[in-house]
């Protein structure tokens, strides 16, 4: 089912770790897509496996552990999942980058940032020379370091935190990608900063047209950015849809309570709604029905029964939960 | 009586002119080269049975402040009152005692709780210590507060280890409140949590501060978490207060420019409603090494030529609603 006009295409992505010689799914059946210049976030709480998506995505999972078990990641068409090393180097920086939450770890502590973003611009264009360390120093520019050409003979620990996200932001569009993955990546950040940071990625993804994949664990960054909406939870996407709907007509008993238990500036009320209990850790995920159910306020008995799959409610806007299923007879006759 | 011996018996907490450095130690010697300017010049008070909130970004000074108001640190310099009282040098026993009054919880709930520890040892731990309860009671009431903060009756024989984060926040509640304080001061009790578990602590504070009348003074980075939780907010930039106000008043209202980017600054959950956002330029200055004049003036997008000179200090521009800000003066 090849989407036309989809820049990225997820289908059914599965990504296990083996831990003590048992595989665990830490991404089990994700599937959605980006299209060109698209703002798509990706939302959920600690330890859903919004990082494991992305690092399947960039075929960058620990060797060791990690692996794409189930599923295809299509960009433009050509599937990621079966491309060695030397064919996804060609891809990463180039036509899809990536950005992290912690810039430190991303960087090299001992090179120059200059000796670093030249490398991204040797490694990927026919440049020379002399026009690389031109284009790293008008690239600082471009993301509002206006020290440059000092700069670039500095090291990251010599910079803030968010001079350092803008350092990788800089290298992440050296190439002009048609799409970026931003991995929280204004999580560490003060809230004035990010919105530094924020402004900067908009200004960016128009003047270079790319698409961007952000995520985040924060519903006010979604507000703000996000033109389509993917909720996770526990390894699987339980809604999706553009983000007027995922705020104002939200589907899913998860993404519903999600919505009423963060504090809002403008209103006053006495007491959040709280969801109670805690995420399944992966060890302890149950193996059958909706992985919400223990903590969903209108759980129904075959909801620990049967497994809920991602299905469209409406078009453009999919939610896996029975109480949206037609097939299912605990369907909810006044949905919504 | 004076206007302020009754002012400070008014409020449980009075905090005059605090300022709290560490000493920057540097060559062969270690000498002292310098100051860190934590807390630069605050001064707030708590009235009885409120919350207040103190908001800033990383590093501005709020847990320096939290500490040293506790009397966890000593202050560089400035007096606290607490109950009209001057603990400002206590030391020894006085301060020990102090200690039944004042208690503090903490942002990372991993790291302020002993792990080799039974949770039922480390709520009861201060009863012993200040020779509360009889053996008997003593289990019964550390049953009771388990109980009344949400945690199931065997967590009293579990460790640490075998809680989430949310239930080891909920461990450290019970202990803070194990002596009966009049003042708890939760430095960023939620930042740790994830947004579903965030309002389950956050509602189990609010409502153990009406039920024990406890006063609270609330720091975090979150404005809309603080907000939700305060009564009056103090707004911190750079070690310095630089506006206190009632909660709705501060975010209808602000009046320092730096509060006023703050909060267009915070993303709102809804997106048929962005507001302009006002981008402050640059970073925040090193605490070592604070500009000259008002600590915001390199950033202020309201800057004027007095600012880089003359230093401003905390003015009433409205009722119950102080500016730290030259605009104003
Ligand atoms: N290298 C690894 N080995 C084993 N398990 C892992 C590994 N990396 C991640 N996991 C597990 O996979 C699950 C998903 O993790 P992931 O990092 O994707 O979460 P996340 O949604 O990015 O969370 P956060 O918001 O905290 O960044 C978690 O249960 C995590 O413990
Ligand atoms: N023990 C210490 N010695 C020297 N400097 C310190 C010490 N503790 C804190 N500082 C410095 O004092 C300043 C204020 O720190 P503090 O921890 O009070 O800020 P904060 O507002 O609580 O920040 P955060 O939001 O990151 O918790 C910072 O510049 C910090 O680096
Ligand atoms: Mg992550
Ligand atoms: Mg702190």
């Amino acid at each position: 089912m090849s989407n036309q006009e989809a820049l990225l295409e997820i289908n059914s992505l599965h990504t296990g770790f083996e831990i003590e010689g048992k595989t665990y799914h830490a991404v089990k059946d994700v599937s959605f897509d980006v299209k060109p210049k698209e703002v798509v976030c990706v939302v959920g709480e600690s330890g859903c496996g919004k990082s494991v998506m992305s690092l399947s995505i960039m075929n960058l999972l620990p060797k060791h552990n990690g692996k794409i078990d189930k599923g295809e990641i299509l960009y433009k068409g050509r599937n990621l999942v079966n491309l060695n090393d030397k064919e996804m180097n060609k891809i990463r920086g180039k036509d899809i980058s990536m950005i992290f939450q912690e810039p430190m770890t991303a960087l090299n502590p001992v090179l120059t940032i200059g000796f670093q973003m030249d490398e991204v611009l040797i490694n990927h264009t026919s440049m020379k020379r002399e026009e690389i360390r031109k284009k790293s120093i008008s690239l600082l520019k471009q993301v509002g370091i206006s020290r440059g050409e000092q700069i670039v003979h500095e090291y990251p620990h010599q910079l803030s935190g968010g001079m350092r996200q803008r350092v990788m932001i800089a290298m992440a569009i050296a190439c002009q990608p048609q799409l970026l993955i931003a991995d929280e990546p204004t999580t560490a950040l003060d809230v004035t900063v990010q919105a530094q940071i924020l402004e900067l990625i908009t200004k960016i993804q128009d003047e270079v047209g790319m698409a961007v994949l952000l995520i985040t664990h924060d519903l006010g960054v979604v507000a703000e950015m996000a033109d389509r909406v993917v909720v996770m939870y526990a390894g699987q996407v339980v809604e999706e849809s553009d983000v007027d709907r995922i705020f104002y007509d939200a589907q899913h008993p998860y993404t519903k309570a999600l919505l009423t238990s963060i504090p809002r500036m403008e209103e006053e009320r006495e007491v959040l709604n709280t969801i109670s209990g805690i995420v399944p850790s992966l060890k302890n995920m149950p193996k059958v029905g909706c992985r919400f159910v223990d903590r969903c306020p209108d759980a129904m008995p075959e909801c620990s029964k049967v497994d809920p799959q991602l299905g469209e409610t409406e078009k453009g806007h999919s939610v896996r939960c029975l109480l949206y299923d037609a097939s299912h007879p605990g369907k909810k006759t006044e949905v919504r | 009586m004076t206007q302020e011996q009754k002012d400070r018996s008014e409020h449980l907490l009075q905090v005059e002119e605090l300022k709290k450095y560490y000493p920057v130690r540097g060559g062969f010697f270690r000498r002292k080269v310098g100051d860190v300017k934590a807390v630069d010049n605050i001064s707030l008070e708590l009235k009885r049975g409120e919350t207040f909130g103190l908001v800033g970004e990383s590093g501005c000074g709020k847990s320096t402040a939290g500490r040293t108001i506790t009397r966890l640190f000593k202050p560089t310099e400035g007096k606290i009152f607490f109950e009209g009282r001057d603990i400002t040098n206590l030391r020894g026993s006085e301060l020990r005692d102090l200690r039944q009054d004042i208690q503090m919880v903490f942002q990372d709930p991993y790291a302020s709780l002993n792990p080799k520890m039974m949770v039922g040892s480390i709520v009861s731990e201060p009863l012993v210590n200040y020779g509360k309860g009889s053996e008997n009671s003593l289990k019964q009431e550390v049953m009771d507060l388990l109980l009344r903060v949400g945690l199931p009756e065997d967590a009293y024989f579990k460790y640490p280890h075998e809680f989430s984060g949310g239930q080891r926040q909920r461990i450290g509640i019970a202990r803070a409140l194990a002596l009966k304080p009049k003042l708890i001061v939760a430095d960023e009790p939620v930042s740790a949590l994830d947004v579903s578990v965030q309002s389950q602590v956050l509602n189990l504070l609010k409502e153990l501060q009406a039920e024990f009348d406890l006063t609270l003074l609330f720091i975090a980075h979150d404005l809309s978490v603080v907000k939700h939780m305060s009564d009056r907010i103090g707004v911190m930039y750079l070690g310095n207060l630089v506006e206190v106000s009632d909660a709705d008043e501060i975010y209808i209202n602000p009046k320092h420019p730096y509060t006023q980017a703050l909060i267009s600054a915070i993303p709102q959950p809804d997106p048929r409603n962005k507001s302009e956002r006002i981008i402050l330029s640059g970073d925040v200055p090193s605490p070592q090494n604070p500009p000259v004049g008002c600590p915001f003036h390199p950033r202020c997008p309201q800057v004027m030529p007095e600012c880089s000179e003359k230093k401003p200090h905390l003015k009433e521009v409205n009722k119950e609603h102080r500016v730290s800000c030259l605009l104003y003066e």
